[in-house]
């Protein structure tokens, strides 16, 4: 670790948490349907879509007909993706002939993008057409991350008041926070990264004759603005297959840069507009700060374990230097690889510019570990607010009991039905993730797709099965991904981790909404302190990464430890 | 008329709290409970308890595959071992139970005793008490008529239609003076069970058969009626919902593991998953609703329900009747106001010796005050005094002592029968005295106005000290009244309270609790009269008093057999206590899992990946004996804990961040490191034993 190293990663963090404070804010006026800067310009598209969709904006919906409307537009977002991927072949912008996609790895894939996971089993450059990229990927890219960002906004509205039965209305959410938000964030965006050396065209792949005199395919397309949005609404799937290590997905460490920045930036910034729509804005920062403390101390882990490089190179002689460099990018460094792989994987975004596959034991349990946590860290664009909030909610009844009240968060009593609902979101992951991984360390289909033997090859079942559950989308490697067997479990794991965690939130939202408001008092638990930060630190280690410990133990841990003992497999 | 005014009960209940921390571990009790705790195994009633019924399965099953084991031939010892300690895990739970059970008992049998079988006296003609028939109590319906003599033990709960008599009611209250009962008004209702004394009642029968004040009561100290609280259920969901976690993440090794080729045997799984799931607070969790209920009981409170002492933590607004919980409810002397030209002195003197001849309390109540601040004695009277009593028509008491004549008494009455001007200084002071709700008395010798006394209800001593502990919790108090605004809002600054309702009505009071509540506070409240009832019923927490109306007693959720409005304020000391014990004991619970894990996983993994002994810092002998020492620390912590779950844990008002910081520490802090210690303590036992 260096000192420029550790500049780095604080200029980043910096950069990030002074944008989100104003758009924290921004998206807490678009979310009451305020008049902003924007409408001038955007104020008629809107007007306009409403107008064909025919929608009214006023008109609010309980938590049932929220969810229902959410579930309804994700299930017609999936049959056309399929559709889209399926019939490629014969849909326009396909210059390189590619053929309509396999149903397993369309199914796979559709889902993934829907849930904004964008598990990638194919790769980008050798598999999808232009306009399975842009009219496919690229438009879920957004619609997936308004749909979280939605739902967040659903849950924060039934902490405003009390008696309460709607929620807002999830079209009008859908629209706004597309058009006012996650749009012209991608478009600034975007022209960045083509001012930084990303392509963006529709041209075919270039021929290049190298200098060897041999001739090679360069791989181009309508990439920068799909980056953008592919790093802004925690997507993370890359235009090309080895996605940000790619030399026109990451041409930088500017870019890379910026592309940690986009990630981390709106599930920061959700949480300080958390705390604007509840009127306690104290509460924003406190869920703000602990999900950074992890992200710090996650960096930190995989940075002081890369940057100490593998004891076994060392002593076979290798320079000590750089540390461990084995499936990094010189370009990138040791200081920014940690922080990108940090924010990716807690944010659950899923972008890669390193392989995890190939870092030390330890800094590869890091971003595992960190999805295995509920992909609250910050989480994805809105469902890391929700998610924080449920666990939130569980800090608030386990400790709050101690104060000697029935347990209140910001008013709303907890009680039964809540804990109820969160217990069964809860268990989702551990259901998900153990229990698919179980089963295929068993079964000789899914054995055939592991490529290491010991512990690392748990590892690499073990990641894809949490990358999936917790919608993050990120690959270990090593694991051959698009087999059937594969493509139908990740894909169901992907469904899990995102709608029956949500189903039970919304569920919570429509009971908590409904309650009445209790005023604060002394004798209330203090949910804004350092105190009750600290707390909800420990509840989500414990409540959501003790259950995982046996399986770390086995992977990364094992290996860790052989490691030093000078054993491989 | 007994005096209802009961000092304040502060002293008496922290002696009481005390006796019962003594008692914890009475021999008779334990005995019992042992007993109970193998009654309590089976699996039909345990299924409530879902961490403790998942327990029992797991430890069957263990069992089975001990016996298997060892009728194969195969090594048995450890399945054994950990079978045994598996079992002692869900007898500790049960064990725990039921002493909390076994220490409302004894308090049963003592009601039960006082339900034997009394012959009624059942009238024939509702207005003839010369006729009746003996009818067997237990067959009395409601609305029989029944007359109850001196001597007779009230066969059941009733309304007094006629009469008027002194009753012993001990066998409920535990207090032995009579009390007075009589038809109309709030002292109208008998409770059956109780003695009569002296005279005779006519007795309108209220209560079905087995249904009886009495018998509801046995059922409450029993349990038998026990129903689980809103934060119990929620508190089972969440321990549910973590064994489902670690029953997952635990089944899910035997695929994981697989992989290794060194799949855990299944019991080290078992053993695992036991430790794992909150045990601790799982097995202790009924237990503190018991015992919650059991504190209230010690306090001579009875709740119907667990729920309302729950709510009663939860309680932000007490109303509280001014008369008899804030002031002492006799108006008293309070200063001497002297008219222009009377030394203070002259005053207290005149004042004292007209006072000696009556006998009222606010008469005594002069002299006493002029002994507190003029140090004036009680003078001996020479046999030439001549003493004027103080009577209801003259309003007028005095001394006629060696050629001087003092007067005391009502101001328009004395001046009047002494024919004195009033000083209008002095008939500005008395104007003051009036207006602040005082009563004021005016004063002479020998025909001159010397000055006036003021007396006024007095706030009880202590009682503002209560109401800043009760702020510091956050807990309004309201104090209501009949007397004007002026007179309240002067008491209600004396006595410290946050607010009054003055010249309230019932529907004043039933007004105020519905805004409370509509603004999302919890109200509690206590009353004893029948146009009490609506307000007891709306309330989150109505305590009754035993004192009060049947009406009043049927309305509110708890009853106060010591009748003490105050005891308000221990009642939502204990519902708060219950809730702390509660949160600390499931915090301490999952915070046990971390060392658990450092205990058990090396030693599973161990065969699999030796290195894996890094992670083994505790540095436990070998692998059995550490994941035995990790089983019967869970065991041991649920007998550990039984008393604190019994006992409660101490609640300070000290706001609600200075206690959560506190119980954080202890609990939280204390719950990681705990089973660090314990752990090894065990591991270093078993193995000096040479077990392992």
């Amino acid at each position: 670790m260096t000192l420029i190293g550790w500049a780095q990663i604080a200029l980043v963090l910096i950069c990030i948490v002074a944008a989100a404070v104003p758009l924290g804010r921004f998206i807490a006026q678009v979310a009451a349907g305020e008049r902003t800067i924007l409408h001038p310009l955007l104020g008629p598209v809107e007007r306009a879509i409403y107008a064909v969709a025919g929608v009214d904006p006023a008109r609010g919906q309980g938590w049932k007909a929220y969810t229902f409307s959410m579930l309804t537009f994700s299930a017609a977002g999936f049959a056309s993706l399929y559709a889209i991927l399926r019939l490629q072949d014969v849909l326009p912008f396909n210059p390189q002939g590619f053929g309509g996609m396999a149903p397993y790895l369309a199914f796979n894939t559709a889902i993934s993008f829907v849930t904004n996971t964008n598990w990638q089993a194919y790769s980008g450059e050798a598999a999808a057409s232009y306009f399975s990229q842009m009219a496919g990927l690229t438009v879920h890219n957004f619609l997936s991350a308004a749909t979280g960002i939605a739902l967040a906004l659903a849950l924060t509205r039934a902490f405003v008041g009390g008696g309460l039965q709607e929620l807002g209305n999830f079209w009008a959410d859908l629209t706004r926070v597309t058009l006012y938000v996650l749009l012209p964030l991608s478009v600034v965006v975007g022209l960045a990264f083509v001012a930084l050396g990303m392509p963006q065209t529709l041209s075919a792949y270039a021929d290049a004759a190298t200098l060897e005199g041999g001739s090679q395919t360069i791989a181009l397309g309508p990439v920068a603005f799909q980056i953008a949005i592919k790093h802004l609404g925690t997507n993370g799937g890359g235009f090309f297959g080895v996605n940000s290590l790619h030399p026109f997905e990451g041409p930088g460490a500017l870019a890379t840069a910026l592309q940690i920045w986009c990630q981390a930036l709106i599930p920061f910034a959700l949480c300080l507009t958390f705390g604007h729509v509840v009127g306690n804005r104290r509460q924003g920062w406190v869920l703000l700060s602990v999900m950074l403390g992890f992200v710090v101390a996650a960096t930190a882990a995989i940075y002081a374990a890369e940057a100490a490089g593998n004891p076994l190179h060392l002593a076979a002689g290798v320079d000590a230097a750089l540390g461990n460099m084995e499936g990094k990018d010189i370009r990138f460094g040791q200081a920014l690889v940690a922080l990108f792989t940090a924010t990716t994987t807690g944010a659950s975004c899923g972008a890669v510019n390193a392989m995890f596959s190939s870092f030390t034991p330890l800094g590869g349990m890091v971003p595992l570990f960190l999805i295995q946590l509920g992909e609250v860290l910050p989480g994805g664009v809105g469902s890391g607010l929700y998610g924080m909030l449920v666990f939130a909610l569980l800090a608030v009844f386990i400790a709050g009991l101690m104060v000697g009240r029935t347990p209140e968060f910001l008013g709303k009593k907890i009680q039964a039905r809540e804990i109820k609902l969160a217990m069964l979101a809860v268990l989702v992951l551990p259901a998900a993730i153990l229990g698919f991984t179980a089963v295929a360390m068993v079964l000789p289909a899914a054995l055939a797709s592991i490529a290491n033997q010991g512990p690392h090859g748990l590892s690499e079942m073990l990641y894809a099965y949490t990358s999936a559950a917790g919608n993050n989308g990120s690959a270990f490697g090593g694991l051959t991904a698009d087999t059937p067997w594969l493509d139908t479990t990740l894909g169901l794991a992907m469904l899990l981790g995102r709608f029956a965690y949500v189903v039970p939130v919304m569920a919570i939202a429509g009971s908590l909404a409904a309650k009445l408001k209790v005023p604060d008092s002394a004798g209330t638990f203090p949910t804004h302190t350092p105190l009750f930060a600290g707390l909800l630190a420990g509840v989500i280690l414990i409540l959501g990464g003790l259950q995982f410990l046996p399986s770390l133990a086995l992977g990364p841990l094992a290996e860790h430890f052989s490691m030093l003992a000078g054993k491989t497999f | 008329m007994p005096d209802i005014n009961l000092p304040l009960h502060q002293g008496q209940s922290t002696r009481a709290a005390r006796a019962a921390g003594a008692a914890l571990f009475d021999r008779a009790i334990l005995s019992r409970a042992s007993l109970d705790a193998l009654r309590k195994l089976n699996p039909v009633s345990l299924i409530r308890n879902p961490v403790i019924f998942t327990t029992e399965l797991v430890s069957a099953l263990v069992t089975a595959l001990a016996i298997q084991a060892a009728l194969t031939g195969k090594p048995w010892e450890f399945a054994a071992a950990i079978a045994v300690w598996l079992w002692l895990t869900v007898l500790f739970a049960t064990f725990a139970e039921a002493v909390a059970e076994g220490r409302g008992r004894a308090r049963a049998a003592s009601l039960r005793r006082s339900r034997t079988e009394t012959q009624a006296k059942l009238l024939v003609r509702h207005d003839d008490r010369s006729l009746w028939r003996h009818r067997a109590a237990a067959a009395l319906q409601v609305n029989d008529v029944v007359l109850v003599e001196a001597g007779d033990i009230i066969p059941s709960d009733g309304e007094i239609i006629e009469g008027i008599a002194s009753v012993n009611e001990a066998a409920v209250t535990g207090e032995s003076a009579p009390v007075i009962r009589e038809s109309g008004g709030d002292r109208s209702a008998v409770t059956g069970g109780t003695l009569v004394v002296s005279d005779w009642l006519v007795v309108r029968i209220t209560a079905a058969p087995g249904s009886t004040f009495l018998d509801r009561m046995i059922a409450l100290v029993e349990g038998a009626s026990r129903q689980k609280t809103p934060n119990e259920i929620a508190l089972d969901l969440l321990l549910a919902g973590m064994t489902i976690i670690f029953l997952i993440a635990v089944a899910s090794l035997v695929g994981i593991a697989a992989w290794n080729g060194q799949p855990p045997s299944v019991t080290v799984l078992a053993a695992l998953l036991i430790t794992l799931i909150p045990t601790t607070i799982g097995g202790l969790l009924s237990a503190i609703g018991i015992a919650g209920m059991d504190r209230l009981v010690r306090f001579n409170v009875l709740a119907t329900s667990g729920r309302a002492v729950e709510a009663a933590g939860d309680v932000d607004v007490l109303l509280l009747d001014k008369t008899g919980t804030i002031t002492l409810g006799n108006r008293q002397a309070a200063a001497f106001i002297p008219a222009p030209g009377v030394a203070e002195q002259e005053l207290a003197e005149a004042a004292v010796l007209s006072s000696l001849a009556d006998q009222t309390p606010e008469g005594r109540s002069i002299l006493a005050f002029a002994r507190e601040r003029h140090g004036f004695a009680v003078p001996a009277l020479t046999a030439s005094a001549r003493e004027i009593a103080f009577t209801a028509q003259t309003r007028i008491s005095g001394l006629d002592l060696g050629g001087a004549s003092y007067r005391k008494g009502a101001v328009e009455s004395l001046v009047k029968a002494v024919q004195a001007e009033l000083p209008p200084a002095l008939g500005q002071a008395i104007e003051r005295i009036a207006r602040q709700g005082g009563t004021p008395l005016a004063v002479s010798k020998d025909g001159r106005l010397l000055g006036a006394i003021e007396l006024k209800d007095i706030v009880k001593p202590g009682i503002r000290e209560r109401f800043a502990a009760l702020r510091r919790m956050d807990i309004r108090t309201v104090m209501v009244t009949g007397d004007n605004c002026l007179t309240a809002a002067a008491i209600a600054a004396e006595a410290g309270v946050d607010d009054f309702i003055a010249e309230a009505t019932p529907e004043d009071k039933l007004r105020y609790i519905r805004a409370a509540q509509a603004e999302g506070r919890l109200v509690a409240m206590c009353g004893d009269g029948t146009n009490d009832a609506p307000a007891l019923a709306q309330a989150d927490v109505g305590v009754a008093m035993q004192t009060g109306t049947q009406a009043a007693r049927e309305a509110g959720n708890m009853v106060d057999l010591d009748s003490d409005p105050t005891k308000l304020i221990e009642v939502v000391e204990i519902g708060k206590q219950m809730l702390i014990t509660r949160g600390a004991l499931t915090t301490f619970s999952i915070a046990n899992d971390v060392a658990k894990y450092f205990a058990i996983l090396p030693a599973i993994f161990v065969v699999s990946y030796p290195e894996l002994q890094a992670l083994n810092v505790m540095r436990l002998t070998s692998p059995e004996s550490a994941i035995l020492s990790a089983v019967i620390f869970n065991a041991l912590i649920i007998v550990a804990l039984v008393p604190l779950a019994l006992r409660g844990v101490r609640f300070t008002p000290v706001g609600a961040a200075a206690l959560l910081r506190r119980n954080l520490l202890i609990y939280g802090l204390g719950g990681i490191v705990a089973p660090f210690l314990g752990i090894k303590l065990i591991d270093l036992l078993l193995n000096l034993l040479g077990m392992y």
